[in-house]
């Protein structure tokens, strides 16, 4: 085999590597904190939710992020649905219950409240995207219910050609879970913050307009058998079940993809092993006889 | 090599249809009987896999439109709709989505095959135009698919490209406006291009139609580049031989789709297309879809706006005139030593206009662009003149040749099988 496309190739990819390492230094030039990665009990091929981390998760969306943020997409319903926090179907009706839904117009051709049935979606906290700015200061609180997968960070060359093997996808809820738990006080020299401004470690620019959601010990966990919480009741607790939940709303059928993703894999490789050895059976004889191809 | 037809009507109904529409004597012509040259290498099997995909991605299309609402207010909800209570909407999106970049995976495998093995040459020039127009029509399908989701990179993405013709002269600004169907990127906009993304998938099929036809009347080039001259010894008939090897080559190639549709379905998409398209809010970096950074390298490169746009179409174009920019008789590059090298370097320079294509317009990058934009119409322009003093290597005298040449020495001679099959390759 001819050497010099190889050497050229080779020279060409080295060039390529120079590149980027100017883009790497690039990019620690910039304000970003790479958020660490979590593990995560849905990562993997084989990867499921964690049902308690999930119905944690929606406890702390439900008492604290909720009253801010909505969660538009989400029918309550889906709560219990396999693949998910898999509250039970009385339990996600008597949840409904308490929401107040507005609906209508009745007969007289008005609106009215109703309580909530399983069907209907979350309530938002604000009627509109200017209410929710009033009432926070300037700041929209984004929509939570597909955030998960709108949030990410650059992994760069060569890591991001690793990723495809290593099926590294989560950046999304590691920068979630690290965010809920960067608020700090800003270094030495940090310009003065401005009223509504907050310092955090992985916001990029490291300004962000929500104040600190959450403090160790705010929401109760659920009790295991020796009265206290199997997790501990600690921000950063918080902050991963409330990520594992958004990832969860951001793609509520991950378990049966991944599920189906493993049958359909298993069959190709069956299959296309059955096509290989028939290919060659079919061309170990050309039409004159030979054996020769 | 459209030759005489072998088919026989065996029963009284063939016999009679056969008398009123040939279609079955056409189908039997064109995938049984048609001679496939023998020697050819799994590079060939891709062309099976493009009809594979693009019916794949109309089967698709076709049942994702049942459930999408273009409207500027309600299209990301409905997509979102899909994702959730769409009975395995979530499969049928991430198939159709992923199945896009999948399709240029293919295509430019495709394209690479043919250059290196001189697919363009004589007396294929009309079968790899028509590709071209394919591999357009694609382009402006994918553009328009990508922006139906209503995300913020389909908006910006939807904004920066169509403000591309604003820089034409005189009719620049008529133009985007008549595209937009307003003055900014809106629902109309979003309407059109549903429209159209609906539409050209059926025109790419026509011409994909159009394109066998002319590769079945000149027939299949090989790698070696040499014309069928004994339909005996140097082809085997499509069914089976060709056949079972497309479908194998489809299996394999459907493995690593699935791999991504299953496991890492955002890995080629932008997390900012799952943030709702906001006209008030710019993206950070607006970045097109991986299949275009090469040619969103170019249109960077030029400082000059209109030059940009004409450097984009023309590194586009360029391909076109292929069959008459390169001057060498000899089709395959297994035998042209000094235009083998210039194929790889070119392969790399696409490569790193892809990477420069996802990196900010900002130094250093913007001046590597410059450099490898060069050298990409340096490709084209290097093959005019090598072809004049290049001095090939000896060609087999026919595809039988070559393969005897290849399997003589049985099994213990791979090393001189090598070297047989690539003869003088250093040069």
């Amino acid at each position: 085999m001819s050497t010099t496309p190889f050497r050229l190739a080779l020279a060409g990819l080295s060039f390529g590597l120079a590149l980027t390492a100017n883009a790497l230094t690039a990019q620690a030039a910039g304000d970003r904190v790479i958020p660490p990665q979590q593990s995560w009990s849905f990562s993997g091929p084989v990867g499921k939710f964690d049902r308690a981390q999930l119905q944690r998760g929606f406890k702390v969306v439900k008492e604290v992020c909720a009253s801010c943020h909505a969660m538009s997409l989400i029918p309550m319903r889906t709560l219990s649905q396999p693949g998910g926090p898999e509250f039970t179907p009385g339990q996600v009706t008597a949840l409904a219950a308490t929401y107040q839904i507005k609906d209508g117009p009745n007969d007289q051709g008005e609106m009215f409240d109703r309580p909530g049935r399983p069907a209907d979606r979350f309530p938002s906290p604000f009627p509109n995207e200017q209410a929710a700015r009033a009432a926070n200061g300037g700041a929209y609180p984004p929509d939570l219910s597909v955030l998960a997968k709108a949030r990410t960070y650059e992994r760069g060359f060569p890591q991001f050609i690793i990723d495809i093997f290593s099926q590294y996808q989560e950046q999304g809820p590691d920068y979630i879970a690290a965010l809920l738990a960067g608020y700090k006080e800003p270094p030495q020299g940090f310009p003065p913050l401005l009223p509504g401004q907050n310092y955090n470690t992985y916001m990029p620019g490291h300004l962000i307009a929500m104040p600190q959601p959450l403090q160790d010990g705010q929401v109760e966990y659920p009790k295991g058998p020796d009265g206290k919480s199997p997790v501990p009741e600690t921000v950063a607790q918080y902050g991963k079940d409330v990520a594992a939940f958004m990832v969860w709303m951001a793609e509520p059928h991950l378990e049966a993809r991944k599920r189906i993703g493993m049958q359909v894999m298993l069959f190709l490789i069956f299959f296309g092993g059955l096509l290989y050895y028939t290919k060659k059976k079919v061309w170990s004889r050309m039409p004159d006889g030979s054996t020769a191809h | 090599m459209s030759g005489h037809s072998t088919y026989v009507p065996k029963t009284g109904f063939e016999r009679w249809l056969d008398a009123r529409l040939p279609i079955v004597r056409l189908m039997h012509d064109s995938a049984v009987s048609y001679p496939v040259p023998r020697n050819l290498n799994y590079l060939w099997t891709f062309g099976g896999i493009l009809v594979f995909m693009l019916v794949a991605q109309i089967v698709t299309g076709v049942i994702l439109a049942m459930h999408y609402t273009p409207h500027a207010t309600m299209a990301f909800n409905s997509v979102e709709h899909i994702m959730r209570d769409v009975n395995f909407g979530w499969l049928l999106r991430y198939l159709h989505s992923n199945g896009a970049s999948m399709f240029f995976v293919a295509v430019y495998v495709h394209i690479f095959r043919g250059l290196y093995y001189g697919s363009y040459k004589a007396p294929r020039e009309v079968l790899w135009i028509l590709g071209v127009v394919i591999f357009l029509l694609m382009m402006a399908t994918a553009f328009m698919g990508y922006v139906l989701p209503w995300g913020q990179m389909s908006f910006w993405g939807a904004t920066v490209i169509t403000n591309l013709f604003s820089a034409l002269p005189v009719v620049g600004e008529t133009i985007v406006t008549f595209l937009w169907g307003g003055y900014s990127v809106d629902n109309p906009t979003l309407n059109r291009f549903f429209s159209l993304h609906y539409l050209l998938p059926f025109m790419i099929f026509g011409v994909v139609i159009l394109h066998i036809w002319a590769l079945h009347v000149v027939g299949q080039n090989n790698p070696t580049g040499v014309e069928v001259k004994n339909v005996q010894k140097d082809t085997v008939p499509f069914t089976p031989y060709a056949t079972i090897k497309d479908i194998f080559g489809m299996v394999c190639f459907i493995f690593v789709f699935a791999y991504f549709v299953f496991y890492q379905p955002n890995f080629m998409g932008h997390a900012d297309n799952y943030i709702p398209a906001n006209p008030a809010v710019t993206p950070t970096h607006i970045v097109p879809e991986w299949y275009f950074l090469p040619f969103y390298a170019i249109l960077r490169a030029i400082p000059d706006k209109l030059g940009g746009v004409l450097a984009m179409f023309a590194a586009i174009a360029v391909l076109a005139f292929l069959p008459w920019l390169d001057t060498s008789k000899v089709k395959s590059m297994r035998y042209r030593p000094v235009a083998r090298v210039l194929f790889w370097a070119f392969l790399v320079v696409c490569i790193v206009l892809g990477y420069l294509g996802a990196m900010p317009a900002e130094e250093p990058f913007v001046t590597y662009s410059r450099i490898f934009t060069a050298l990409y119409f340096g490709y084209f322009i290097s093959l005019v003149l090598v072809g004049i003093f290049e001095k090939p290597a000896k060609l087999p005298n026919s595809i039988a040749d070559s393969v005897l040449a290849n399997t003589k020495g049985g099994s213990g001679a791979s090393l001189a099988a090598a070297t047989a099959s690539e003869p003088n390759a250093k040069g």
